[in-house]
């Protein structure tokens, strides 16, 4: 009996939500006393490698196979799946990301496995192994109890936090059969926005609603959120006017997201929205109305306009900064 | 070509969430329930591919009878035909299990569901059918086109996209972008009394999950409110006091 963690990379590099997943991972790995490895998939340097250790892991399984260069989630479960089996590993982690809601259920059915998608806690032993995770769109929280012997977890981003747990750490090829019906699904291109924080994974966000009243005034809200280190999000409206993406919408029908810090200017606060971001740690609210409804669910608010409130907390900023 | 859509049946999205029986059952007393979504999106877009006799689509779904209005709805919205696979959607993989069942003895090109149920948020479906019918899926899709034999798909990646060509059977599932959701018009409504819609028995699923209880989030505190004259002391605030900055 193990724990094994799949460690994403992202050209090479592993992001925050990746050492979180260790994090998490070890963390059972210790409830359960056992030992935690993880599985690397694409060509990553030994120090990058190394670097899991710092987490806990104790061992990771690297796969550099070319076929293996891109994501295909068909063939990468193949993998994880066979590196599950020769470390005799019962629970898989990984990071609940866009690449691993691809992945986790087609581990899951290969190692008949019952799966927890968007855990948000360590699990408990209460029902024999359970875990909690989002439910209807944030709006509540579902405790699974997985009935099967293998087990999988896919954890929220942001939710559980990286915990350094210095473990020495031995890196191992892994060369497992790659099968061509696992290929068919070839990646074409890859866009990635290299110098902008991605939603899902930003600990700040800086979201706009129909209140700024148009696309042009965008500028100080990205202006802020560059100051912050932010990603910026939006209201489902906005981005269906097409003022901003659509990657950026936030709420039931859109990311749900959980950052440390999420601020919300000219937003009203409507359910759907709510439901998206209210598992923020700390919300601001900047909207004219005292009657907007997002009051109710804020720690920080002000009431005003937010073409006037936005370039003092930008200035106030930049002061703080300096 | 024969596009198969998986609907699920959710609680409308302004629907306050409660929970009965010491927190282990959703209330739905007075709950109204729609077509998933995403899964609007997902129906809209096979829709889109079939136009001018191209092909049909079939909605199918994992419920009891109590879902067969969300069924109607999705057939208004234009499907041919629909199916019922009668029996409460235990979890994600006892629904890919019935709906993988169903495909296997009836020839599709193409099986589309939405990116996630808005109640249980597993984003699970449409990879387990993939791997339960060996064929590839793509999830979390915001472009589809698909010429009857490949298919080209633009599937999100934090912070940007991926273009993606498949080839032969798969399963996607949709997000917005996809397609702009159809609403239906008063002759959709009326046709949809008349389609078909075939009710078939679940096959036995050995139990992996279950879900054994709900929580509530914890109420936040009140809010500290800031007048909008000192609107910069909010900085101070989140840093020294908030400690997020
Ligand atoms: C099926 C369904 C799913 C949905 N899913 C989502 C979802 O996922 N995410 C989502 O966001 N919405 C969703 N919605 C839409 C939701 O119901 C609201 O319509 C939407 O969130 C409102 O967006 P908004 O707050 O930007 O706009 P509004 O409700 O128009 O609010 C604008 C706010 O800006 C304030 N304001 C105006 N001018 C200023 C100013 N100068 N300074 C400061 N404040 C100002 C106003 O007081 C107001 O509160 C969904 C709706 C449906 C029916
Ligand atoms: N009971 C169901 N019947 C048919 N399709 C479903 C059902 N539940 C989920 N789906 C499909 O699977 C998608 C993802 O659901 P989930 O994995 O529950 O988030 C949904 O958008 C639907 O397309």
């Amino acid at each position: 009996m193990s724990v094994l963690v799949y460690v994403e990379q992202v050209e090479g590099k592993f992001k925050k939500s990746v050492f979180e997943a260790v994090s998490y991972a070890k963390a059972i790995a210790d409830q359960q006393g056992t030992s935690l490895s993880a599985i690397s998939i694409g060509n990553v340097a030994e120090s990058e490698l190394n670097q899991l250790g710092k987490y806990g892991a104790s061992k990771v399984l690297k796969v550099e196979a070319d076929q293996l260069k891109n994501f295909v989630n068909q063939a990468y479960a193949s993998v994880i799946a066979e590196a599950a089996k020769k470390e005799a590993a019962n629970i898989i982690v990984l990071s609940n990301s866009f690449s691993g809601k691809g992945l986790a259920p087609r581990i899951a059915v290969k190692l008949k496995a019952g799966l927890v998608d968007g855990a948000v806690e360590l699990p408990t032993a209460d029902g024999g192994f359970s875990v909690k995770k989002t439910a209807f769109s944030g709006k509540a929280f579902a405790i699974a109890t997985l009935t099967s012997e293998n087990k999988v977890i896919a954890l929220n981003p942001n939710s559980f936090g990286i915990k350094e747990n210095v473990s020495s750490i031995a890196i191992e090829a892994f060369n497992p059969e790659i099968k061509a019906n696992d290929l068919t699904a070839i990646v074409k291109e890859i866009v990635r926005a290299t110098n902008k924080v991605s939603l899902p994974d930003a600990e700040i966000v800086v979201s706009g609603g129909r209140g700024l009243k148009g696309p042009e005034n965008w500028g100080m809200i990205e202006e802020l959120a560059d100051l912050l280190g932010a990603a910026t999000a939006c209201s489902k409206p906005v981005s269906d006017a097409d003022w901003r993406p659509h990657s950026e919408h936030v709420g039931q029908t859109g990311i749900a997201i959980s950052p440390n810090l999420y601020i919300a200017i000219g937003i009203s606060g409507a359910i759907q929205h709510l439901a998206g971001v209210s598992s923020s740690k700390v919300i601001v609210v900047i909207n004219k109305d005292p009657e907007a409804p997002f009051f109710k669910v804020a720690d920080y608010g002000i009431v005003g306009d937010a073409f006037e409130v936005v370039p003092k907390i930008i200035a106030a900023l930049k002061a703080h900064k300096a | 070509m024969k596009i198969l859509v998986c609907i699920s049946n959710v609680p409308d999205t302004t629907t306050k969430i409660t929970f009965t029986g010491d927190n282990t059952e959703f209330n739905t007393a007075g709950v109204q329930y729609i077509v998933n979504p995403y899964d609007e999106i997902a129906l809209s877009r096979a829709i889109e591919l079939c136009e001018g006799g191209k092909g049909t689509v079939t909605v199918i779904n994992v419920g009891e009878v109590a879902t067969e209005p969300t069924i109607r709805k999705a057939l208004a919205i234009g499907a041919d035909d629909a199916v019922r696979v009668n029996a409460a959607p235990r979890d994600a993989y006892f629904v890919a299990t019935q709906i993988a069942e169903y495909a296997k003895s009836n020839e599709f090109d193409l099986i589309l569901c939405g990116r996630e149920s808005i109640d249980y948020n597993g984003s699970q479906v449409a990879a387990m059918i993939g791997e339960l019918l060996a064929i590839p899926s793509i999830s979390i899709i915001k472009k589809l086109d698909y010429d009857g034999a490949t298919a080209t798909i633009e599937r999100e990646i934090e912070g940007g996209k991926e273009v993606v060509s498949v080839s032969g059977k798969f399963v996607a599932s949709c997000a917005e972008g996809t397609a702009e959701a159809k609403i239906p018009n008063m002759r959709g409504i009326m046709s949809a009394r008349t389609k078909p819609l075939q009710v078939v028995e679940a096959v036995a699923v050995e139990e992996v999950s279950k879900i054994s209880k709900f929580e509530t989030p914890a109420p936040r505190g009140s809010v500290k409110l800031i007048p909008a004259e000192s609107a910069e002391d909010l900085i101070g605030l989140l840093h020294s006091e908030a400690k997020v900055i």
